[in-house]
C-alpha cells in the first residue's frame, strides 16, 4: 500500500482572519440572490403528478358508462384501515346490465382514516377502484371528508377498459358459448 | 408656509421636525423588516412574502400586482397585526420593568437620530449648511453616548423576564455591547485627529467630517486630499467600525443576545404583540442610525461621488439656488447610501453563521481592540507627521 505523506499546512494570515472565507460566502450568496427563485406557487401552478401516483382512491365507469364495481366488498376486508365501508345492492332485473347482478348501494370512504396504501386497488377484481390524480383533500366538517358514492364515481370518471369482462359474458351466454 | 414654519416658538419647531423624523425612521425600520424577509428569500431562492393585497388594489392594475409581488401590503399586514394581537403578559415577570424595557429600547434609538445629519443645502453665500433636528458639536459623542444606553432596555428585558434563557441573553448583551464600543469608539479617532487641526477649536461634529471629504477634483494628475472619502484613507478604521456596528446592534453573525438556536429567542423571549415589534423597530432604527453614521464618518455622507462634492454637483444642475431642491437631493444621495448599508447588514445576516459566545468575546478583546489600538497609534503618529 501505497503511503502518500501529507503535510498539514498551518493556516495562513488571510485565512486566520476569516474575512475571505466570509467573502466568498458573501460571492455565494450574492449570485443566489439574481438568480430565479424555484419556488412553485401552488395554488395558480401545480405540481406535474408523476405514473402511478396514488391519490385519493375512487370509483371509475367503463367507457359504456356502466359502474364497474359489482360490491363484492374484497376492498373493504382488505382496507387495513378500515376505511372503505360498503353497502351491496342487487342491479333491477329490467336494467341492461342485469347480468352483473350486483353493484354497491352505497360505498363511503373515509378519508380522515385512508392511508393511501392502495391494497384496495390491488385486491379488486373488477378494476373498479383506482388511486388517481387527486392528492388534496380538505373540509370543513369530520362529515366533508368521507366521500361517498357520488362524489367518488366524480372523482374517478371514466377510465379506459381492456377486458370488457361483463360484455364478453353476455355475447357469450347470447350465443350459447357460456363456459360457466 | 416656510415663513409660518420659521415663525413659531423654537420648541414647537423642534416637535415638529422631532415627529417628522420619527413618521421618517418609524416606517423606515418597518420597510427594512420586510427587505429583510424579502433579501433572506431572495438569497435562498424563494420569491418571500408576495401575497397580501387589498382588493381595492388588486383592481389597479400594474401598481396593485407590483406592490403585491414585493410584500408591501405584507409589511402593513403585520404591523397591524401587531399592534391589535392579544398581548399577554407572563404571570412570572416584573411587570414594570418588563413594559418599561421596550420603551426603553425606543428612547435612544429614535434620540440618536437628532444629531446626525442627513443632508444639506447651500446657503446665499454658497456655503454648505447641513441638515440635521440639531448639529451640535459633540456629534459623535453624543451618538456613542445615547445609543450605548440601547443595552440598558436588554438588560431589563433580560432580568425582567425572570426566566433563564432571557437572563443569559440580557447578561450576552451587556458583555458583547460594552465590549465592542471600545473597538468602535478607538477606530473613529484617527478620523477626528485628522479633521481637527492643533492649536484650533476641536469638534467631534460629524457635518465637519463631512465638508472633509467634500474637496472637489483639483487636477486629474494631482486630485487632492480633500475629496478622498475616509474609507480610502482609513480602512483599517472602516473595518473595525463596521464589524464593531454589526455587534452593536445584534446583527448576525453577532446577534449573542437573540441566538434563537441557543437561548429560544434571547432577551425578547417572553415578549410578544406589540412590546416585541418595539424591540424590532429598536434593533433597525440602530441600524439605521449606525449605518448613517458610519456613511458620515466613511463614506462622504451626502457627496454623490468621491472628488464630486454636493456644491458641484449643484452647480452642475443649476440647484444652487434651490435650496430645498437641494436639500432633497442630498437627503436621496444620503439615503440611497444607508440602504446600501444596510442591504450589507441583510446579505451578512444570511451569509455567515452566529459565531459562537467565546468566539465573539475573543474577537472583540483579543483581536478587534488591539489591532484598533495599533491603528491608533499608526495614524497618530502618520498624521503628526503630516501636518507639522
Amino acid at each position: 500500500m501505497a503511503v502518500v505523506p501529507l503535510a498539514r499546512k498551518p493556516l495562513t494570515f488571510a485565512e486566520r482572519t476569516y474575512v475571505p472565507q466570509i467573502l466568498g460566502g458573501l460571492k455565494i450568496t450574492i449570485k443566489r440572490f439574481f438568480q430565479p427563485t424555484e419556488t412553485l406557487q401552488y395554488p395558480e401552478q401545480r405540481p406535474e403528478i408523476p405514473k402511478n401516483y396514488r391519490g385519493v382512491p375512487t370509483l371509475v365507469r367503463d367507457p359504456n358508462g356502466r359502474e364497474k364495481c359489482v360490491s363484492c366488498q374484497l376492498c373493504e376486508f382488505v382496507c387495513p384501515p378500515k376505511a372503505i365501508r360498503i353497502t351491496p345492492g342487487e342491479i333491477a332485473p329490467d336494467a341492461p346490465t342485469a347480468h352483473v347482478e350486483k353493484a354497491p348501494l352505497a360505498f363511503d370512504i373515509d378519508m380522515l382514516r385512508c392511508i393511501y396504501c392502495g391494497l384496495c386497488q390491488e385486491v379488486c377484481p373488477e378494476e373498479a377502484i383506482f388511486l388517481q390524480n387527486q392528492y388534496s383533500m380538505s373540509g370543513y366538517t369530520r362529515a366533508e371528508m368521507v366521500n361517498n358514492k357520488d362524489r367518488l364515481y366524480e372523482l374517478g370518471g371514466t377510465l379506459p377498459d381492456q377486458h370488457y369482462k361483463w360484455d364478453k359474458k353476455k355475447a357469450a351466454e347470447v350465443h350459447g358459448a357460456a363456459h360457466h | 408656509m416656510a415663513d409660518f414654519f420659521f415663525n413659531l416658538h423654537p420648541v414647537i419647531q423642534g416637535l415638529i421636525k422631532g415627529l417628522a423624523v420619527i413618521c421618517v425612521i418609524f416606517p423606515f425600520a418597518g420597510a427594512c423588516s420586510m427587505a429583510e424577509r424579502k433579501v433572506s428569500a431572495w438569497i435562498q431562492g424563494r420569491p418571500g412574502p408576495n401575497r397580501a393585497i387589498p382588493i381595492w388594489f388588486a383592481w389597479v392594475p400594474v401598481l396593485g400586482p407590483a406592490l403585491q409581488k414585493i410584500g408591501a401590503f405584507h409589511l402593513l399586514a403585520d404591523g397591524l397585526k401587531f399592534l391589535f394581537k392579544e398581548e399577554p403578559t407572563p404571570g412570572h415577570v416584573h411587570k414594570f420593568y418588563f413594559t418599561l424595557a421596550p420603551i426603553v429600547a425606543m428612547i435612544p434609538a429614535f434620540t440618536t437620530v437628532t444629531v446626525v445629519p442627513f443632508g444639506a443645502y447651500l446657503d446665499a453665500a454658497g456655503r454648505v449648511i447641513p441638515l440635521a433636528l440639531a448639529n451640535v458639536d459633540v456629534g459623535l459623542l453624543a451618538v456613542f453616548a445615547v445609543s450605548s444606553l440601547g443595552v440598558y432596555s436588554l438588560i431589563l428585558a433580560g432580568w425582567a423576564s425572570n426566566s433563564k434563557y432571557p437572563f443569559l441573553g440580557g447578561v450576552r448583551a451587556s458583555a458583547q455591547l460594552i465590549s465592542y464600543e471600545l473597538s468602535m469608539t478607538l477606530s473613529v479617532i484617527p478620523v477626528f485627529l485628522w479633521i481637527n487641526a492643533p492649536g484650533q477649536p476641536g469638534t467631534l461634529s460629524l457635518a465637519k467630517v463631512v465638508e472633509f471629504q467634500s474637496g472637489a477634483l483639483q487636477s486629474w494628475t494631482a486630485p487632492g486630499w480633500g475629496g478622498v472619502w475616509f474609507v480610502f484613507l482609513m480602512p483599517v478604521s472602516a473595518f473595525i467600525f463596521i464589524v464593531s456596528l454589526f455587534a452593536e446592534t445584534n446583527r448576525q453573525p453577532f446577534d449573542m443576545p437573540e441566538s434563537e438556536a441557543d437561548l429560544v429567542g434571547g432577551f425578547h423571549t417572553e415578549y410578544g404583540a406589540f412590546k416585541w415589534s418595539l424591540f424590532f423597530v429598536a434593533e433597525y432604527s440602530h441600524m439605521i442610525v449606525g449605518s448613517g453614521v458610519f456613511t458620515l464618518l466613511f463614506f462622504g455622507g451626502w457627496n454623490p461621488l468621491p472628488w464630486l462634492p454636493l456644491a458641484t454637483l449643484a452647480g452642475w444642475l443649476h440647484l444652487a439656488h434651490a435650496p430645498l431642491w437641494l436639500g432633497l437631493l442630498s437627503i436621496l444621495i444620503f439615503l440611497v447610501k444607508v440602504a446600501v448599508l444596510i442591504f450589507v447588514f441583510m446579505w451578512v445576516r444570511w451569509t455567515v453563521p452566529r459565531f459562537r459566545y467565546d468566539q465573539v468575546m475573543r474577537i472583540g478583546w483579543k483581536q478587534l481592540l488591539p489591532l484598533a489600538i495599533a491603528n491608533l497609534l499608526a495614524y497618530a503618529i502618520a498624521i503628526a507627521v503630516i501636518q507639522k
